[in-house]
This record gives structure tokens, sequence and C-alpha cells, in this order.
């Protein structure tokens, strides 16, 4: 019936009527459904557009930005750089970027370690191992992020101790349900000394990588990169600070009354949205990391051993390199997810951007066109930036064919 | 002395000693090495130290009955709430008298799921019909008109908002991305970058922003003097939403399929409406199985996000049971117990697309 159908199609494109021959000429037909495309498209947002300009002007309500430089008179309790009510909604909105920013950041490199641990222990040769990792995953991957937040939230919020009974970690962090009370830092001119040194071992650790891998291509001679940058880049600074006296004063929070005085403070909603984003990212990253692992072929790691490569070696050089190539796509999703999950943070009121300029700053001045185009391009370009990032990083560990 | 067999007849030996049987596993999965003796009990001897507060607090302890919240004086948990609140979680805020037109709903939504996804269903073809049918039954029995007491969508909740956002994301948004994944391999350019630009755009910005799009400013695209519903200008946002991601899917396994097939069907003189259906859709729809089911999971979780807006689903119901007086602060409890509704769902889900994918997996196991 299909194949009759088609038989049917091919000897009426012998058609006498003008039109609907050319409508079975390939390239006509295709000018002539684009053409319509097209108009469908421009006029549905002609229509979108000429309803907002009516919708707006019987409002009385207009486009424009300039709502960005008027104070927001509203504050920010976690704010990395100066800021005050005083402060423009610009301002917020650049606080809002920030700790959002913070928050991905953080979340990326926390899921990351804990994601590939687990993707290893997925395929550890302990079956107990392998089964929590297993439990782990599909638990926590089932259940809804926004839940994970309100979950690990509520549970700071309402089930731990009050400062007065914080949990004391060492009489230096303080864990209560006010957030995590911990020493800040106050550095000492001296301390300069110690950023140079790690700033000059850090580059020789550079330099040293490139010649020892020249000097390997050269002669075939393995150098100890890994040691020596080591004490290039940790060992020496570290010794440069305890050499100098320590130049860095830490203030260690106390318990005055009924809060803490002194130190710095991690807020329970960093906490929480840090917690939940990054457990709940590295299920996905787990699962990933354990399929990557799994794609080189058992063929690579024999054929290592065969050419006398010892088992270290052979992880690193031979099956994490080909395990990354397939790791790294789904991985730069993974991130991606991250980072627009982070703007669930205005569900337990961490000022993220959506919270302060799609949030509060909206509401203040009514102009939700305005702070929702923001918003939306904000995440826009960071979708892109960490794309790029990942792209880069991708072409670099890919295989290069002749 | 040894028994003569005919070729082939000689009957199968047992395995040797020590390898079968649950000391042998013990010794390979447990024991296999120092190393894994150590890992094996350091894991034994945590479980041993968190088990038992762990079933002491969620069973042994905890208070199943009760008022509010007074009625728990144990150090257990509190599960009391889930008695008085039950109706909340399940139907929000539905008329109690008219709450029976969300169990028939129900019953008549099992069957139509019944119908699609069990391939032994008697007369199959006839309860397919149903179930195209069924989302129009289901609108005129949950929202009314027609007979029945008329009720808004604002008094939708619980279980029933998140079933009924959710499964009109996942039945619409199907067809929404297969459409949106042709239109972006299409040879058409303006119907390709039409769809790249939605595609890539959809995913570029978190569902919340689309939702706060829905709730603050949709209005303002609408024929000056009309609205609509809330509910409705949510699921439009959701199932966009889940068919720009859907698309994707679909892309990944339109583009695992040899060019030959194409070719193939263009050379037996197949029209691209019929080349499609009949030759691509099928095997890409096939491979993209677990991806498809990843993005509904994907999508059932995100059914959550309306909370933000002021939606109350059975999150949303639980965080209200939170601040509530009666039940103020037992956020583990109630987040436990929508977290364990959500990981039944999504996990039955996944679980499905296992054996969907088994099923349709014509060619030879290796």
């Amino acid at each position: 019936m299909i194949i009759r159908h088609g038989y049917s199609m091919s000897t009426t494109s012998y058609n006498s009527n003008p039109i609907l021959r050319a409508w079975y000429d390939k390239e006509t037909r295709s000018v002539i459904v684009q053409v319509i495309a097209m108009a469908i498209i421009l006029a549905f947002f002609a229509y979108v557009i000429n309803n907002a300009v009516i919708n707006m002007a019987n409002l009385g309500k207009d486009i424009s930005f300039s709502f960005l430089w008027q104070p927001a008179s509203y504050d920010i309790n976690q704010t990395l750089i100066e800021y005050s009510s005083r402060s423009s909604h610009f301002d917020a909105m650049i606080v809002g970027l920030i700790n959002t920013l913070l928050i991905a950041a953080a979340g990326i490199v926390l899921s990351t370690i804990v994601g590939f641990i687990l993707g290893v222990m997925r395929l550890s040769n302990n079956w107990l191992t392998q089964k929590i990792a297993y439990v782990y995953i599909e638990f926590v991957r089932n259940v809804p992020v926004l839940l994970h937040i309100l979950l690990i939230h509520g549970f700071i919020i309402y089930s731990l101790p009050r400062p007065k009974q914080a949990i004391n970690m060492g009489d230096t962090f303080f864990l209560n349900n006010r957030g995590l009370q911990m020493p800040s830092a106050d550095f000492q001119p001296l301390f300069w000394a110690v950023t140079a040194t790690f700033v000059i071992g850090l580059s020789f650790a550079i330099w040293y990588r490139r010649y020892a891998k020249k000097l390997q291509d050269t002669t075939g001679k393995i150098s100890p990169v890994w040691t020596i940058s080591f004490i290039a880049v940790i060992v020496a600074p570290l010794a440069i600070y305890f050499l100098l006296g320590s130049p860095i004063e830490w203030d260690v929070p106390a318990l005055k009354g009924f809060n803490f005085k002194g130190g710095m403070v991690i807020r329970p909603e960093f906490i929480a949205l840090w917690l939940a984003l990054s457990l709940y990212t590295a299920a996905f990253i787990g699962e990933n990391v354990r399929a990557g692992i799994m794609a080189v072929s058992h063929g690579q790691t024999e054929a290592a051993h065969a050419l006398g490569v010892s088992s270290s070696r052979t992880l690193r050089l031979v099956v994490i390199p080909q395990a990354l190539r397939v790791i790294i796509p789904p991985l730069n999703s993974q991130y991606l997810n991250l980072t627009k999950n982070s703007s669930l943070a205005i569900a337990i009121g961490y000022m993220d951007v959506v919270a302060t300029i799609g949030g509060i700053s909206l509401n203040q001045t009514g102009r939700e066109m305005e702070c929702m185009l923001i918003v939306m391009a904000i995440y826009l370009i960071l979708s892109l930036l960490i794309s790029a990032v990942m792209n880069w990083f991708n072409d670099r560990i890919r295989l290069v064919e002749r | 002395m040894s028994q003569e067999y005919a070729p082939g007849t000689h009957p199968s030996l047992p395995p040797p000693r020590g390898t079968t049987g649950p000391i042998h596993w013990l010794k390979e999965n447990l024991f296999s090495s120092p190393t894994n003796t150590i890992v094996t009990l350091v894991i034994i001897y945590l479980f041993a130290q968190i088990l038992p507060p762990m079933v002491d607090w969620f069973f042994s302890d905890a208070t199943f009955v009760g008022e509010n919240r007074k009625a728990c004086t144990t150090d257990g948990a509190c599960w009391a709430f889930v008695g008085d609140r039950f109706n909340l979680f399940i139907y929000g805020f539905y008329p109690a008298e008219e709450r029976w037109r969300v169990n028939l709903t129900g019953i008549l939504l099992v069957v139509a799921l019944a119908a699609v996804l069990w391939d032994r269903m008697p007369a199959r073809k006839q309860m397919f019909i149903y179930a195209l049918a069924f989302p129009f039954i289901a609108t005129w029995l949950l929202t009314g008109g027609a007979g029945l007491e008329p009720v808004g969508t604002d008094k939708f909740g619980g279980l029933t908002l998140t079933l009924v956002v959710g499964i009109t994301g996942i039945v619409i948004s199907l067809p929404l991305g297969v459409l949106l994944a042709l239109g972006r391999q299409s040879s058409l350019p303006i119907i390709k970058y039409f769809s790249i630009g939605f595609i890539e755009f959809i995913r570029g910005v978190p569902l919340i922003t689309l939702l706060f799009v829905a709730s603050t400013m949709l209005s303002y695209f609408l024929p000056p003097g009309s609205s609509f519903d809330l509910l409705l200008r949510v699921l439009i946002m959701v199932t966009l939403f889940a068919s720009a991601y859907m698309a994707e899917v679909i892309r990944g396994g339109l583009q695992a399929l040899p060019k030959g097939q194409l070719e193939a069907a263009e050379s037996l003189g197949l029209n691209y409406a019929q080349a499609m259906r009949f030759i691509i859709l099928p095997q890409a729809l096939k491979i993209s199985i677990p991806g498809i089911v990843n993005t509904f999971i994907g999508l059932y979780k995100d059914t959550t996000l309306v909370i933000i807006i002021g939606l109350l689903d059975p999150l949303g119901i639980g965080r209200a049971s939170v601040a509530h007086p009666d039940w103020l602060g037992l956020s583990s409890e109630v987040y436990m117990f929508v977290a364990v509704f959500f990981f039944i769902s999504c996990f039955s889900m996944s679980r499905y697309s296992l054996y969907l994918e088994n099923k349709l997996h014509t060619g030879h196991n290796r």
C-alpha cells in the first residue's frame, strides 16, 4: 500500500497543471514552503509584538533600562562586593550575578569530584561499594533537585542546634542553624612573599612540565614531574609561610551571648544550594564517568600491560585520556544544567541573579519585560561561555586522526 | 575406570569445587584482596553504626497517628502529618464533594496508560482510540462544564497537579520534539535556522525564567483585554521547554542512522513524509528511547518548579505543611515523604524504559 502510493506520486508529477508541476519540482517546492514558513513566523511575531505594544501603551508603560541606575533600596544578605541598599539596581544585579557564578563554580568543582568518585565506585570489584554507589545514584537522580534543596535547607534551619549549642569542630568551625561559622583571614603585609612564591612555583612547574616532555621526546628519559610540581606549588609556599611566622591573622569566631562574633559565616542558603546541586549533579556525572570508563576497550589495558607499562601509568596514560573523550560532552551538559538549576536559589532565598534583578527589582519597579530580558540574556551568555570552555577542552583531548 | 559415551552424549559435569555457592561469592565479591577486605569491613562497621539509629528514627521511635505536632512526643520521626494532610497531597484544594471526579480520572488514566504501555492489552486497537480521547475526557471531568460543576484550575494541587502538568507535557512534547528535530535536520534554511534558534534559546535559559515569563508577562503578548488561565500558561511553557530537549535527543537518534536508509527510501519512490514515517523515525525513535524517557523523567521532576510561581504540587503542599502551625518545622519528614513519592514514579519510568529497550531490541544480543 505504501509502494502503491509512491507510484501514484511519480505518475502525477507529469501533470499538466502548472501549479501542481511547480509543487512537484523539488527546488520550487522548497522555495514555496520556506516563503510560507517565513510568512507565518513573521506574522506571528508581528501579531505578538503588536499586542505587546498596545498592552503596554494601555498601561502607560514603556521599555527603558534607566531604572537600572535608580537606588535598589533593598538589602542582600550575601555580598562579595561593596553593596548597600542605596546602591542601584544594576549593582544589585552584579551582586546577584556574582552569587550565581560563585554557586555555579563551587558546585561544578564539588559535583565533579563526587561524580568521579561515584563513577569509580560503580565499577569497583567490591560488591558493597558498587551497590552503595548504585543505590545513591538511583535515589538521588530520581528525586527533583528542588526537593533536595528544600530538604537540606530545612534540615539546617530546623534540625541543627541553635548557636548556643552549635556543633563545635576543633573550636574553629561551628555548625548551627544559622550556617557554618568559620575563621576569616586577615592578610598581613608580609603575605605578599607567600603569594609571590606560589606564583613563581606555579610558573616553574609549568615550565618544568614542558621541559620534561621535551626531554622525554628527545632522550626517552622520564622526569619526576609530579613530585617536583608538588614541591614547587604546595611545599615551597607553605615553607615560606611558616618561615615568615605565619603572616595571616585568623579571626576565629566565638560565642558571645546568643550569636557568634568574629570570623565569617557561610549562610544556610549557600550550604543547602551548594550541597544539593552538587550531590544531585554528581549522581548524573557518576553515570557518565562509568559509561566513559566502560567505553574504553579492555584490549587497550591488555596492550599497555603487554608493552610493560605499569598499572598506574596504564590508567593515567591509556585509559583516562580515552575515557575523557567519552565523558567530556555529557559533562558539559551537566555543568550547564547545574548552572541553570542554580536559579532555584530563589526558593530558599539565596540572592542569585534571578532573585535580585528577576525577583525583588522586578517587583519593585514593575518592569517585567526588561528584567526578564536581562536575566535570560545573562543565562544565555553563561551557557555559551561554559560551552565554549568545554568545547575548547574537548578539542584538546579529541582523537587526532591522520 | 571410565565409562564409554557416544560422542555428544556425555552428561554435564558439576562445576569444579569452590567456584560456586555463597562462600565463593563472598570470596570473589567482598574479600578478593586485602584492600577489598578492609573496605568491606569498614563499610560493615559504618552500617552497624548508622543503620540502627536510622531505623529507630524512621520506624521504631516514630509516631504515626496524631492530630498535630504535639502528638509526637518520641524522639523519632513524626509521620502523623501524612494522615492529617493526605487529601491535600492528593487533591490539592479540589472541592471535597467533587473529588470523585479526580478519582474517576485517575482510574481512566490507568486504563489509558495500560493501553499505551502494555502490548498484550486485549482489544488494543480500540483501547488506543480511547487513549487518544482520554485527554479530552480528563479535561472535561477535571474542569467541569457541560453538566458538571465547573472547578477552577486554581483549585488543582498536589498529585493531581503533578500528573496534569507532567502528562500533558509528556504527551505534547514528544510530537513537538519530533517536528523540531526534523526541522533542525531540514534542508530548508529558514525552517532549519528557526528550529535551531528556538531549541538553543530554550535550552540556554532555566525553566524558572520561562515560568516567570508565563506568570508575569505572557499576558502582554495576548490580544488586549484577554487573559487565560495560569495553569494553561504553565502547561504551554513546560511543554515548549521539554520539546526543545526532546528535539535534541531525537536529533541524536536521527544522526545515528546511516544516510543509506534515507537514500534507499527515496530510491524506492517514497516521498519525504513517507520516508520519515515508515523508515527513518521508527529506527531513530527506537535508538533514542533511553534519552526520551530521561527527558520525560526530567520533565516530571521539573513540574515541582511550579511552586515558585505559587502553584501547589505535592512539594508545594509539603512546604506549606512545614510552615503550618500544626506541623511547624517537620521539614525532614515532609520532604522525605514527598521524595519517596517522586522516587517511585521516576524509578518506575526508568525501569519501563529498560523493559521497552529490551523488547524493541530486535538485533542479536552480544
